[in-house]
């Protein structure tokens, strides 16, 4: 791989392995020395069989547009994205206090409503958002935590700085591929493991259920995993964490409310049901309070939850937080929740909303990403350099006729990764998703989703849009490598 | 566990025992038609019959060809008992249960369907290595599930939904002689109908077993292992026994008794092959003492549906 590596272009981007001289930053140098040490073809065959054992695995995810039964895998690059222990520590800072943060909204928002009466975020954002749920209000989930599980995406722009992309308060998925990728990484560069100290990630589970059983107030709680059905596209995930943590999955159609609580039907009859992860949407999880035409959910769950018989992770609601206009005042959050400033900024937001700034972005459309404030997944989105003048006026009338629903972002550059595409490496952009944890306190897994867009020159790194994945390792020394003599 | 999930388990195992047994069905027609003299023709139409499939093969061939025969119990999709349906649906039952069975089992699972499904868009290869394929892929399974699946209730069953389904398929495969053409109706007891007798006993592997217990062929000996055999794991009586422990370790009531209305049905079953021989068979007629036995076995599937998969609370 030598000559390759030595004949590999960084363009102009900014690049995680090499610095623009050419030399290769610390955190990937003994991976890089490994990787000189074999040839393509060796590189290739791994590939290869990384590949199979997705398949083998049955690591895939379905995809309803192309007919019945098309199953894919999940694109899976070798050449990992490295992170060194220092700058990792920054990150892991600023996702603690961003959802910190987070949740503190949230907790206030369903309740005194301070952060409106301070003029922190405007009271017509918040009500006019999608993922506002009156039916919230008032409630307090268990331990008052809101947020338990997110993923927060980062990019690193050409300045070489992380910024925040969007927060998943949701459902946010892909964790899985982070455990089953570092285990094919293991069995397809076992020595590598061995010269570079990369942080395991393969306690999460333990984590999860750990921080979901501390969410109930009953000893050795019933936990379970709610999902919608193996016809949901993260499907494998549900049933990944289920197994990995030792828990019940359950569908909609399994549970039952009787007498005031949350039932599993078994094949000895009912069981009560302590703490539910659910990986349903708000809008499918009680047909009597939210959208009755739903099968996936439970009738009558949210009553249960609301007296504090069953515990709802993530609890209902979390999805105002994942509004891009609520998002972008997620810095202001901060300042106002915890007394301090961002360590992570979030990547410049134009609300379409604000007159001033929507003509802004109107007359630079072709320097701007647009998005749809309730959109995710690479869904509703126009990204003006790579789009027809006709586009652009498309979305210029959805802005003017519903400004509220709209944000803009400069074109961020981001980051590359050198990827193996045909014969040759070539730097593809990437972006990072890495999950956290908030049960007593906040806890981030060492690891993450680094989502690459494997389309020569794309921006967008979702599954849904031809994005694949690389293993994400962060270091656990200071040097950002070991030396090995 | 689960009523969902114990359900996706019991048809898990049903569905890959019926493939197996499926791909059983083939290899004794391959094997006939290499053994039987020349100037005899290929009988295809008794494996479509003997699957109680034969409307739904003539709404879609002409007629019982070899090719035909072949493509609509192996890989045709719209027959829902084709071997390439049954591996489709009981790894879809395994999808659903992914995080009940062992990873391992999933594994073998899918690697199992991808490979038939892979056969059928190559379409060319070697019948019979196909057939042996998924009977090796299908007793893989069997022996990573009893060495890698606790043995508690989802075990039983895997192991209740596995032994049902090959009681009514060992039933099926001796009911295929029924169907069988002899040339003339001098034949019975000539080379041919020993033949085809012969090919029924190895398509349950039971060739050895029965020249080691009986030696030479007799009709009433092949009926006696076939059917009542208490030691023979392909026997029907063998695999209803087995099937009533499962029944029973999963509702803890002692064996001989019944607690709920599947064991019931189960048990008068069993007692009928417990108390009778060859002798009744013969009396009853043969087609007409296995169709009986699967008109109950019916039942029986309804009453483990009420019992466990679909309680009314």
């Amino acid at each position: 791989m030598k000559d390759l590596l030595q004949s590999y272009q960084s363009d102009g981007f900014y690049d995680e392995v090499f610095f623009p001289s050419g030399d290769v930053r610390p955190a990937y140098r003994s991976f890089i020395n490994d990787l000189q040490a074999i040839s393509l073809d060796e590189l290739r065959a791994k590939q290869h069989a990384a590949e199979r054992t997705y398949i083998a695995r049955g690591i895939t995810f379905n995809v309803y547009s192309e007919g019945e039964g098309v199953e894919r895998t999940m694109p899976f690059d070798l050449l990992p994205r490295i992170v060194s222990a220092e700058e990792w520590s920054g990150i892991e800072r600023g996702l603690i206090q961003r959802v910190r943060a987070l949740d503190a909204f949230l907790d206030d928002v369903y309740g005194k409503k301070l952060v409106i009466k301070d003029k922190v975020v405007p009271q017509e954002i918040i009500e006019s958002s999608s993922g506002y749920l009156k039916a919230c209000e008032g409630i307090h989930p268990p331990r008052n935590r809101w947020v338990n599980i997110s993923g927060i995406d980062l990019i690193r722009h050409s300045d070489g700085h992380y910024y925040v992309l969007e927060d998943n308060c949701r459902v946010p998925s892909g964790v899985s591929y982070v455990l089953e990728n570092r285990e094919i990484m293991k069995r397809v560069f076992p020595g590598v493991f061995e010269r570079t100290h990369v942080c395991p990630v393969n306690t999460y589970p333990l984590r999860l259920l750990e921080m979901l059983e501390y969410l109930s107030d009953v000893p050795e709680p019933n936990v379970v995993v709610l999902t919608p059905g193996i016809y949901n596209s993260a499907y494998f995930e549900h049933s990944f964490l289920a197994q990995q943590m030792g828990v019940e999955l359950v569908e909609g159609r399994d549970l039952v409310v009787d007498n005031g609580v949350c039932c599993m039907r078994t094949t000895r009859g009912l069981k009560q049901v302590d703490v539910i992860y659910r990986r349903v949407d708000d809008e499918s999880l009680d047909p009597q309070v939210f959208r009755s035409d739903s099968l996936l959910g439970v009738p009558g769950l949210f009553d249960v939850y609301r007296k504090g018989r069953v515990v709802l992770a993530n609890a209902p609601g979390t999805g105002v937080a994942d509004d891009k206009v609520i998002c972008a005042f997620v810095p202001d959050m901060i300042r106002y929740y915890l007394h301090e400033d961002p360590v992570l900024p979030n990547v410049p937001t134009y609300l379409c909303w604000r007159p001033q700034e929507r003509e802004h972005v109107i007359a630079n459309i072709e320097k701007m990403v647009v998005k749809e404030s309730g959109q995710s997944g690479g869904y509703g989105m126009l990204v003006g350099s790579a789009s027809t003048r006709a586009q652009q006026e498309d979305f210029i009338g959805k802005i003017r006729k519903d400004p509220r629903n709209y944000i803009a972002q400069p074109i961020m550059a981001l980051s590359r990764v050198p990827t193996l595409i045909g014969n040759g490496l070539e730097g593809r952009h990437v972006d990072l998703r890495p999950f956290i944890l908030f049960g007593k306190e906040p806890l981030v897994l060492s690891g993450g989703l680094t989502r690459v867009a494997l389309c020569k020159g794309s921006l967008v790194v979702n599954s849904s849009q031809g994005g694949g994945s690389k293993d994400t390792w962060v270091l656990s020394n200071a040097e950002g490598s070991v030396d090995h003599a | 566990m689960l009523s969902r999930v114990a359900d996706s388990i019991y048809w898990m195992n049903r569905c890959i025992e019926r493939a197996e047994n499926y791909a059983r069905f083939m290899d004794v027609n391959i094997s006939l038609s290499i053994d039987l003299p020349r100037d005899l023709p290929e009988q295809w139409q008794p494996l479509v019959r003997v699957t109680g499939d034969d409307i739904l093969f003539e709404s879609q061939y002409g007629e019982y060809s070899r090719e035909a025969v072949v493509e609509f119990l192996t890989f045709n999709r719209n027959n829902p008992n084709s071997i390439l349906s049954c591996l489709t649906q009981a790894r879809e039952n395994a999808r659903t249960v992914r995080e009940i069975i062992s990873s391992e089992m999933w594994r073998q699972i899918n690697e199992l369907y991808l490979s038939v499904k892979d056969m059928t868009m190559k379409r060319h290869g070697n019948l019979s290595d196909l057939y042996r394929d998924i009977k090796n892929g299908t007793h893989l399974f069997n022996g990573i599930m009893d060495s890698t699946l606790m043995h508690n209730e989802s075990y039983h069953f895997a192991n209740l939904g596995r032994l049902l389904e090959r009681a009514d398929k060992t039933a099926r495969i001796i009911d295929m002689k029924y169907f069988y053409l002899l040339p003339r109706i001098e034949d019975v007891g000539t080379a041919i109908d020993l033949l085809q007798w012969s090919a029924l006993l190895k398509s349950t592997s039971a060739y050895e077993v029965y020249r080691k217990k009986y030696g030479g062929m007799d009709f009433r000996n092949i009926l006696e292992l076939l059917v009542f055999d208490r030691e023979f794991p392909r026997a029907i009586h063998f695999s209803l026994l087995e099937a009533d422990r499962s029944l029973h370790a999963i509702s803890g009531a002692p064996v001989g008794a019944f607690g709920n209305a599947a064991e019931k049905e189960l048990g008068k079953i069993i007692a009928r092959f417990s108390f009778n021989d060859v002798d009744d068979v013969v009396h009853h007629g043969l087609h007409e003492y296995l169709d009986d036995f699967q008109v109950r076995l019916n039942c029986l599937g309804e009453e483990i549906f009420h019992t466990f998969f679909n309680q009314v609370h």
